[in-house]
């Protein structure tokens, strides 16, 4: 078997698909950073307007952060084979999840009840964009969310099978973190 | 727990086993077209690719049929184009600027990119790795279907009754961003936005293949240093197409947004027929801005890959190891770098600060030097070479040909100050099509005559191949090196007719000339598709090692099954370019003999790493 061949040898090779999620991560950070950067030329160019931001938004940044924190809880029980606090720990992320999506859309709404639409000033059809790309974002790993947890019921995610938990958990962390990131930079560059 | 250890095993089985022996029945579906075997794989994308070349081609001899013969009467045209045929006979004006930009998509996108680095990325990245297969074999058949899709779409579009696409290649806003622009910035544009979505999903799934497989599946000895140039070479162009190809989603997506739900990304204070369109506060540059960072990019995913496919065959064909291994790795990464940071250059004048232009003609000149190593390097491989004009000889050599050529027109068009005389001329159209088009071309082609006794388990035709390849060879110079003379004289690309300025008609007959090679060289690749298609099934059955390679594609059976090699994969220990080494009794050394079994040809660090060679598994060659 070749990957045993490679460990007889001492050197640790990533599973490969692992590997190709790192790949995917950074196409998607470069959708992302090519969206910011055409962000800041455009507001170099003038006709810009000032933005007030939801204060949803800040709800969902601290329901995303928590999303987080009960997917590492899930993953560190599939470490330990707490079996059952995997599954509660998938759930709760789920719900989490669901709840920034309401929450994201809830934001939009308070957006144009201030009058920021998504036809309009560049400056607000940004937001929309971003906030939007993340969520479809979001749905893909939602689903992949929804894999692992079928999974656990299955019993095949435990300490000696961490491959799919361990990329859900990088996809999970990476997409609240690029949240972060998001809300960040458009506040901080309004 | 018992059941957790079943899906243990499944996880982390090793792909050796259950490969071995993949004999089992496979239904033609299976087998022909929902497959996921890297090597049936890379012939789709090979015929897909070898379909768009022939719409392309066609399309750019009607084109070129108005260019150098503006009064022509297309009558005859009329049972396939139909309406785009005027009452007159003539070419329709709008028809003529969809057949430029389907012309230029296909032939970047389709055949180049799909064609080329889909063909070959698939075909020989696990055999010259020694890898039973890609990374992931669905993944890879998905990547397929996603550009099979995006075909069809393209290829509906340009039945539609507004026409395709008409903005050219490069769709730039407004033109494309208002479907009230002209008629194929419709429905036309709409499809190909789409199918441009399709195809990005298409290379990311696949690039994200190549590089996984390129890292982590080469079999044991398979080190980075010992890695086939034409494995670096398809290494460097996937992480090239990860890098640009989502940016060209995000500029498309803008687009769409802009066209279809009315935001103003890039649009701004436009009036059309007197009346102001509400679009404010965009910009038309920045569309500019986000596709040249991935269209620059995205002519290096042309070409590298036809440089790598270049450099093993040139170096098989010289007997002699590659000139400069780790030059040639060196500059790829340089080209590979620089191709991200010189974007702007296609925006000299869209009234950029002049400063910034200076900057990125620096930069863009400096493209220069990892490419005239590359060029050195080809050259000095040759040099005293025992050279065995192959036709994939021959086609490498021409490509080595047609990239300095053209690549000494980038110079002149590098410079911010040239290029205010020489943007959007057929001076750039001749430049692109000889660095880019022709060279990359010409890669495919070698690349199909080389390794087509490993695709289909037979030789094509060596005289058809080489008569193909002089009748191409001067088909194409004599076709884009008038073009430098016309570009220079100040034609514009995609102009229907210059019949009205008094100033071109001096040029008359060279344009005419132009035409009758375009059609002479279209006229010659229908030796090359009768070769391709006859030699499948009735040429003569190829020999094991037909070139007398290095690499490891040439250790599996004649026709290899899905896990290439009917035993263990073989082990690698040295690199692929010893050719003609001093002491040894054959003209080349394969990558599966150890230094062990070479001692008479071995140098002293060779000797010493000998005694360090696990052997197990190798039968003894020299018994």
């Amino acid at each position: 078997m070749t990957g045993e061949v490679v460990l007889k040898k001492g050197i640790r090779s990533m599973h490969p698909q692992k590997f190709g999620l790192w790949l995917f991560l950074i196409s998607v950070v470069m959708i992302f950073i090519s969206l910011s950067s055409a962000y800041i030329v455009k507001k170099g160019a003038g006709e810009w307007i000032y933005i007030d931001f939801p204060e949803m938004f800040k709800i969902t940044s601290v329901i995303i952060v928590l999303s987080s924190i009960s997917m590492h809880y899930a993953y560190i029980s599939a470490k330990r084979n707490n079996i059952k606090s995997i599954r509660v720990g998938l759930a709760i992320t789920g719900i989490l999840a669901a709840l920034f999506v309401i929450g994201q859309f809830q934001a939009w709404g308070e957006l144009v009840d201030g009058g920021f639409h998504f036809v309009g000033n560049p400056a607000s059809s940004f937001i929309y964009v971003f906030s939007g790309l993340h969520i479809a974002h979001l749905f893909g790993a939602l689903i992949f969310l929804g894999v692992v947890l079928t999974n656990s019921f299955q019993y095949r995610v435990h300490s000696k099978s961490m491959l799919r938990i361990e990329m859900c958990t990088t996809f999970w962390h990476f997409l609240g973190g690029l949240w972060l990131y998001l809300y960040l930079f458009l506040v901080l560059n309004n | 727990m018992s059941v957790t250890d079943i899906q243990l095993q499944q996880d982390t089985a090793g792909h050796d086993d259950h490969h071995d022996d993949h004999d089992h029945a496979q239904s033609f579906v299976t087998k022909y077209i929902f497959c996921t075997d890297h090597k049936i794989i890379a012939k789709q994308f090979l015929i897909t690719g070898i379909f768009w070349a022939l719409m392309g081609g066609i399309m750019s001899v009607i084109f070129r049929l108005q260019l150098g013969f503006p009064e022509i009467q297309l009558e005859w045209l009329r049972p396939i184009l139909g309406q785009w045929i005027t009452p007159e006979g003539q070419l329709d004006q709008e028809f003529y600027l969809a057949l430029v930009t389907m012309h230029g998509t296909i032939m970047v996108f389709f055949v180049l990119t799909a064609g080329l680095s889909g063909t070959f990325s698939n075909f020989l990245i696990p055999l010259q790795c020694g890898a039973r297969d890609m990374a992931s074999g669905f993944m890879n058949m998905l990547s397929y279907w996603f550009f099979f899709l995006s075909s069809v779409v393209m290829f509906i579009s340009i039945f539609i009754e507004t026409g395709p696409a008409s903005g050219g290649w490069t769709i730039y806003p407004p033109l494309s961003a208002l479907p009230q622009a002209m008629s194929g910035s419709g429905m036309g544009m709409t499809l190909w936005l789409v199918s441009m979505a399709l195809f990005i999903v298409s290379t990311l799934l696949g690039g994200i293949n190549y590089i996984t497989t390129v890292i982590n599946l080469r079999t044991e000895g398979m080190s980075f240093s010992r890695l086939p140039l034409t494995i670096w070479a398809f290494f460097i162009t996937a992480i090239l197409g990860l890098l640009s190809f989502p940016v060209l989603f995000s500029a498309a997506l803008l687009l769409i947004f802009d066209r279809s739900l009315g935001t103003s990304f890039y649009l701004s204070d436009i009036y059309i027929a007197g009346e102001a369109l509400p679009h404010l506060g965009g910009s038309p540059i920045l569309f500019q801005h986000l596709f040249w960072f991935l269209g620059h990019p995205e002519v290096y995913i042309v070409i590298l890959p036809a440089l790598g496919i270049t450099s093993e065959i040139i170096s098989t064909n010289s007997r002699k190891p590659i000139f400069g291994y780790k030059a040639m790795i060196g500059s790829m990464l340089g080209i590979g770098f620089l191709s991200f940071i010189v974007w702007a250059h296609h925006m000299f004048i869209t009234g950029m600060n002049p400063f910034l232009g200076s900057i990125f003609t620096i930069l863009t000149l400096i493209i220069a030097v990892p490419s005239a190593i590359k060029a050195f390097n080809y050259i000095t491989t040759l040099w005293k070479g025992n050279i065995i004009f192959t036709p994939a000889m021959l086609f490498s050599i021409g490509l080595v040909s047609f990239f300095i050529s053209g690549g000494v027109t980038g110079l002149f068009l590098g410079n911010s100050v040239l290029d205010i005389h020489l943007h959007d001329t057929y001076f750039v159209v001749a430049h692109f099509h000889l660095v880019m088009g022709s060279a990359a071309f010409f890669g495919m082609l070698a690349g199909v005559y080389h390794w087509f006794p490993k695709m289909f388990g037979r030789m094509m035709n060596d005289k058809l191949g080489k008569i193909h390849f002089w009748l191409t060879f001067v088909g194409v110079y004599l076709v884009f090196f008038p073009l430098h003379y016309i570009g220079i004289a100040g034609f514009p690309r995609r102009y229907y007719a210059f019949t009205s300025f008094d100033t071109f008609s001096g040029f008359a007959d060279l344009n005419s000339l132009v035409s009758i090679a375009a059609i002479l060289t279209l006229g010659a690749q229908f030796i090359f598709l009768f070769n391709f298609f006859y030699s499948i099934f009735r040429g003569k059955l190829a020999p094991a090692n037909p070139w007398k390679s290095n690499t490891l594609e040439w250790t599996t059976p004649r026709f290899p099954k899905h896990g290439n090699w009917p035993g263990a994969i073989p082990k690698v220990y040295r690199w692929a370019y010893d050719y003609s080494k001093p002491g040894a009794p054959d003209d080349f050394i394969p990558q599966t003999t150890p230094y062990s079994h070479t001692p008479e040809s071995n140098l002293d660090h060779e000797n010493e790493s000998a005694k360090s060679e696990d052997l197990t598994g190798v039968e003894k060659v020299n018994d």
